[in-house]
């Protein structure tokens, strides 16, 4: 259950992200901006409240598992890391920039705290179902760490990732949670518009999976959601949390024009000033 | 002469040799390394028993993972196990693994440098009667041209175990290729081994060889029928076994290219891009000498016997012959 100080203290964290994502993308002058934002609630809970993981040992061998697999929404993964002490928050403005850590899409050779590199779409929920079967393996039933995967809508347009959900479900992967980021946008458009996904809902289930469809930008409700996902036992879980592309910068919502490109200098300072002017006092 | 320190087998030549394709070669030297590492693990698109890892699954069924037609989830859940401390073995047919899954193959195995070994089986065109939709004559090109990814093919069934248990215990990605069709025992137990290490299997009684024959999979024993053959025609030959593609064995390489400046390379495979090409990139760097490629000539395959198929597409022994004769008359 989160307190509301606990709450209070996300909402200013989640901001904080929002921020750094948007100075982070004007420096590099490319990169994806709507995404990003629309995920840094759920990031934010995530890295602050539910993973079990330790930013100043990250190869702790018993800390839960995250899989990005739409590396193109890295800015958000980079940010929240940062601020959760994987490395210094200076460090952001190095994205996509020649010698970075921060490549344009996450490469675990040059960042070793991600779990893997990722960029081309559709295989995160494998690599995810691999490691869940593997943990399952050696931990049997006992398995305490969880394999959570965050995957985007649009990239259920790949079959590798129906492959990924089909094993997922053949194999009973209690120890995998999945994370849509249900924004309903992609690169050239509405979802619905470019190859339908719903029933979304009834698809996971046919695949034999645990379905929770959440609002993305509730921390209670989400909370409540992983909670549920976590005492699953018969099978893996999704949570398809409905988010809103670009959210909290009110030009950028809703809009997939924002998917794919970073702003402008102008139009970062008055994305910050408006992040600034709502950040919870 | 069959080189005598490799301790080849002695029956090679006889009528009735024994004869493994090997793919079974794979499946034993799977077998033999779960054995020795309860982390192998072994994944397979529903062909277990046709790319022999029936024998892996029987006795580990629990290390053992069907994952179904799906070549690309095939590569990406061995990844993940990868991730956790596994040792994934994932077989399909070469044409599917890694022709059908090559970006993930790059991005999740290679890319993220995961030790994953894909044995891809039923390669060339000795597939046979399954005709050119299964004949996978690409894939050497597919792997080799990818950072952190070794590559290596037996010349014979027990090669081929060698091979999967050497690899079972490096910290590198890895692609086996293997063959469908049963093909002569070349060496045996003692034969020495080694990833990245080419071998002379034949070399003239006395003097310097006129001409280098390096030979990849299968075909190793047309290639020595042919060295044999031309030996009594008066032409010295020396016959070398490129098992490891990549890495590759550069001074063995140049070495036998400044004895002979002459050199042929036999493989079954396109010419472009397949371990002639290999080869060639390591001599017009460093030795630059005369070389022909029997190989395939930027063609598809079609149904057969692997036989007829291999005479058809010129990889037997008399294109061999013709090839070194050829190479020969290069002034």
């Amino acid at each position: 259950m989160l307190t509301e100080d606990k709450l209070k203290e996300l909402e200013i964290k989640a901001n904080d992200i929002r921020q750094s994502i948007i100075e982070m993308l004007v420096e590099a002058k490319s990169g994806h901006t709507g995404g990003p934002l629309g995920m840094a609630d759920i990031f934010t809970l995530f890295y602050f409240y539910v993973l079990k993981h330790d930013p100043k040992n990250p190869e702790w061998a018993d800390r839960d598992r995250v899989i990005l697999s739409n590396g193109h929404i890295c800015p958000v993964l980079y940010a929240t890391m940062a601020h959760a002490g994987y490395f210094g928050v200076e460090e952001l403005k190095t994205l996509r920039k020649f010698g970075t850590r921060l490549q344009g899409h996450p490469h675990r050779e040059y960042l070793p705290f991600v779990e893997t590199s990722s960029g081309p779409l559709g295989s995160g929920i494998s690599q995810a179902a691999g490691m869940a079967l593997a943990d399952k393996l050696d931990s049997g039933a006992n398995t305490h760490r969880f394999i959570y995967c965050f995957i985007s809508d649009g990239e259920l347009n790949e079959g590798n990732s129906w492959e990924g959900i089909m094993l997922a479900g053949k194999y009973r992967l209690r120890n995998l949670i999945a994370i849509v980021d249900r924004n309903n946008i992609q690169i050239e458009g509405d979802t619905e518009n470019i190859m339908p996904l719903e029933p979304l809902a009834d698809k996971w289930r046919a695949f034999n999976w645990h379905v929770i469809e959440v609002g993305g930008h509730d921390f209670r409700a989400l909370y409540e959601a992983i909670e549920e996902a976590q005492a699953i036992d018969e099978k893996p879980t999704v949570i398809i949390a409905h988010t809103i592309p670009g959210k909290g910068v009110s030009f950028m919502e809703r809009d997939y024009k924002w998917h794919g490109k970073a702003p402008k200098k102008e139009e970062a300072e008055k994305a910050l000033a408006e992040l600034r002017t709502n950040r919870p006092k | 002469m069959l080189n005598p320190k490799l301790k080849l087998n002695p029956k090679m030549f006889d009528e009735d040799v024994e004869q493994t394709p090997t793919r079974k070669g794979f499946g034993a030297g799977l077998l033999k390394a779960g054995e020795l590492d309860k982390n192998v693990v072994g994944l397979c698109a529903d062909l277990t028993e046709s790319t022999a890892m029936n024998l892996f699954a029987d006795k580990f069924p629990e290390r053992f993972v069907q994952v179904g037609v799906a070549e690309q989830n095939l590569v990406t859940i061995a990844s993940g196990m990868a991730a956790m401390g596994k040792i994934p073995f994932c077989s399909s047919y070469a044409m599917f693994s890694p022709g059908r899954n090559w970006e993930q193959i790059r991005t999740t195995i290679a890319y993220n440098d995961r030790k994953v070994v894909i044995a891809g089986s039923h390669a060339g065109i000795s597939v046979g009667p399954d005709g050119g939709t299964h004949q996978a004559l690409e894939d050497i090109a597919l792997m080799r041209v990818l950072p952190n990814m070794d590559v290596i093919i037996p010349c014979d069934a027990i090669e081929a175990k060698k091979a999967a248990i050497a690899l079972a215990k490096t910290s590198r990605p890895a692609y086996l290729r293997v063959e469908r069709s049963a093909t002569p025992i070349i060496t045996t137990e003692e034969t020495p081994f080694e990833i990245g290490k080419a071998e002379i299997y034949w070399l003239p009684d006395v003097g310097l060889a006129q001409v280098g024959i390096i030979v990849t999979g299968g075909l190793m024993h047309r290639a020595l029928l042919a060295a044999k053959e031309l030996e009594s025609e008066g032409i010295k030959t020396k016959v070398m076994d490129l098992c490891s593609i990549k890495p590759i064995d550069k001074n063995a390489i140049i070495e036998l290219a400044k004895e002979t400046r002459k050199i042929v390379t036999v493989e079954e495979h396109q010419v472009a891009g397949g371990m002639g090409s290999a080869v060639a990139e390591v001599l017009a760097e460093n030795c630059p000498v005369f070389i022909e490629f029997v190989g395939v000539k930027d063609l598809f395959g079609q149904s057969g016997t692997p036989e007829e198929l291999i005479e058809h597409y010129g990889l037997g022994k008399d294109a061999i012959k013709e090839a070194v004769k050829k190479v020969l008359s290069r002034k």
